[in-house]
């Protein structure tokens, strides 16, 4: 149940080709993450899933069971859009039915799934309003109750978070792993957002201009990413890129260096970069120091802890820790 | 400011004045057919009675005998009725393709819809009328219903067209997910969001229907024939009698003028939407 595979699948628009062949394997009860820069075709890739955009060429399969003609209605699938798409003219109740009722369900189940669905979803006293009285976080879980009373084979959830205010993401962030877990369903998330990809998947999808970049666990692109672009793309702040001089010292056309894996001090010591401070960026838990003046990378971000007291305008050193410098070649590709 | 304040004030007083002058103007005709209705036809024709006269309800009265109105009224009824629904069946499918499933070709399919509102009727007078009484449908409902649907359909597909759009894409998407076909598309979803779009454009193809008079005087004589062919087929062997006329005109366009009148909101929104955002 749910193990979606993607073969040599094409999508061109016109003559514009959006998704160059591509395979990818989704397995059962995985949480696969799509996430890339705007217009990267990751929510191109997804409609291909539920069948809202033809594949041009290629193979869509569930369960070993060719859909690539089939409608999104029969393939089984649920989705949640980033609009939520709720039905404007139904009661919340009515909207959590309707795929109930379009599958010809008897009213004792139905009832009885809207009920377990409001109450796992905390939505018992929204049950017959319309969705235009409700909040954006309320919406969009009353699309993720329409999603779930199907017991689809997958879900797919297209940039779900992305017109909430920032605290109610974390919320529902969470909400959605833990439905996730409890569930154990096929989900296909799509974000731009590396942190909620980090956060939420088991396996992440890298894409850029419709081309797979990496594919595997957050902590394996964190640790090995297979190319500057991933490399760039995945952790926040961003990875250090450094080319030039610096680069050259260990035999690379690009180095990269995380912004916790940085160890600063006030005094120079050997192999150190000298810089100053610009902005410190004080959280709390870490302070953000963004530093001028070291040649290849500018400004370097530099992750240290809560406490220290730098203020902009600063001398200070830097030294990368070696064993966590990432090192690529001319074309990109990481150097092993 | 002073300026300002004081065009403003002008406009205040002015806007209404002209509102109210050009609204009588185009009610005037309207006034005048009611007016001379309550005249005798002889009295009608007399300038000596043109606003002073001794005011009848003969010519209403008459109506019924004179003409037999009930039966010219029921056609109108029946044809811009199923007309209007004819064009409906088959406009808010056509909208629904084409608001939600563009292609490259849409635009050219909806102008060229809209180009055949330029061909001059009487162009295809003469193959319609023809046709009509080869295929032996001349002087039926059928064929009134099929010629009004037919030349509403564009302006029907057109309105629709723009109200469909109205509606995000998402929502028809969520319905496909959600497992509904084509057809649940269209009846779960489309119709009851674009309720008021659907009613203001049956409202306006039933009044066009309704006051359509050159294929329906032309394809009609007796059986099928709508209050358009009891007016014009009263104007002319004994004489004009203008009382009667008018009485029987303000008949035939009452139900309509009233049936706008109730529906003013609807209509307002109907022609102007999409206008601004």
């Amino acid at each position: 149940m749910g193990r979606i595979v993607l073969e040599n699948v094409v999508k061109r628009f016109d003559e514009t080709e959006v998704i160059p062949p591509l395979d990818l394997t989704i397995e059962e009860g995985e949480f696969a993450v799509f996430v890339g820069p705007s217009g990267c075709g990751k929510s191109t890739l997804l409609r291909l899933i539920a069948g809202l955009e033809d594949a041009t060429a290629g193979r869509v399969l569930i369960d070993g069971e060719d859909v690539t003609e089939v409608s999104p209605s029969k393939r089984g699938l649920a989705m949640v859009f980033q609009s939520y798409a709720l039905y404007p003219h139904m009661t919340v109740r009515k909207n959590i039915a309707f795929p109930m009722r379009m599958a010809g369900m008897s009213e004792a189940e139905q009832n009885e799934r809207i009920t377990a669905a409001a109450k796992s979803l905390n939505l018992t006293d929204y049950l017959d309003r319309k969705p235009g009285q409700l909040s954006g976080g309320q919406r969009q879980r009353v699309a993720i109750g329409r999603a779930i009373v199907r017991e689809p084979e997958a879900f797919l959830f297209d940039e779900p978070l992305s017109n909430l205010d920032a605290a109610l993401r974390v919320g529902m962030r969470l909400e959605i792993s833990e439905m996730h877990k409890r569930l154990q369903t096929t989900m296909i998330y799509v974000t731009h957002d590396q942190v909620e990809a980090m956060t939420m998947a088991d396996k992440i999808v890298v894409l850029q201009a419709g081309v797979i970049e990496q594919v595997g666990s957050p902590l394996e692109l964190y640790k090995t990413p297979r190319n500057v672009f991933v490399a760039g793309f995945i952790g926040s702040p961003k990875m250090n890129l450094l080319s030039g001089v610096e680069a050259a010292e260990y035999d690379a056309d690009t180095i990269g260096i995380r912004p916790e894996h940085i160890d600063i001090s006030m005094k120079s010591k050997k192999g150190s970069w000298e810089g100053t401070v610009g902005v410190a960026e004080h959280l709390g838990s870490d302070t953000f120091i963004h530093i001028h003046g070291i040649p290849g990378c500018d400004p370097m971000t530099v992750r240290a802890g809560g406490d220290i007291e730098v203020k902009h305008g600063d001398k200070i050193y830097l030294s990368p820790q070696a064993e966590h410098i990432h090192k690529f070649s001319e074309d990109g590709l990481r150097i092993p | 400011m002073a300026i300002v304040a004081q065009t403003s004030k002008l406009g205040t007083v002015g806007r209404p004045i002209l509102a109210w002058i050009v609204a009588l103007l185009f009610f005037f005709p309207i006034f005048w057919l009611i007016f001379t209705s309550f005249k005798t036809d002889a009295d009608a024709v007399k300038p000596e009675f043109l606003f002073f006269f001794t005011p009848t309800l003969d010519n209403y009265l008459n109506m019924t005998e004179n003409y037999d109105y009930w039966r010219f009224a029921t056609n109108s009824v029946i044809t811009s009725v199923l007309a209007t629904a004819v064009a409906l069946f088959v406009g808010i499918p056509a909208a629904y393709a084409m608001a939600f499933n563009p292609t490259r070709r849409t635009k050219d399919v909806l102008m060229w819809m809209l180009s055949t509102k330029m061909l001059p009727a009487a162009a295809v007078l003469y193959p319609m009328t023809f046709l009509a009484k080869g295929i032996g449908l001349f002087d039926t409902h059928f064929v009134i219903i099929i010629v009004l649907a037919l030349i509403n359909l564009p302006i029907v597909v057109w309105m629709l067209f723009t109200y469909f759009k109205e509606i995000p894409k998402d929502i028809i998407e969520a319905g496909q997910m959600d497992g509904v076909n084509t057809w649940g598309e269209i009846k779960e979803i489309l119709i009851p969001l674009a309720w008021g779009g659907i009613a203001s454009t049956a409202l306006l193809c039933f009044i066009f229907c309704w006051n359509e008079a050159y294929w329906t005087v032309r394809l009609t004589t007796t059986d099928a024939a709508t209050l358009s062919k009891l007016i014009e087929g009263n104007r002319a062997p004994e004489g004009l009698f203008f009382g009667r006329l008018s009485a029987v005109s303000a008949a035939a366009v009452g139900p309509i003028v009233v049936l706008g009148w109730f529906c003013q909101k609807q209509l307002v929104q109907g022609l102007t939407f999409g206008a601004v955002k």
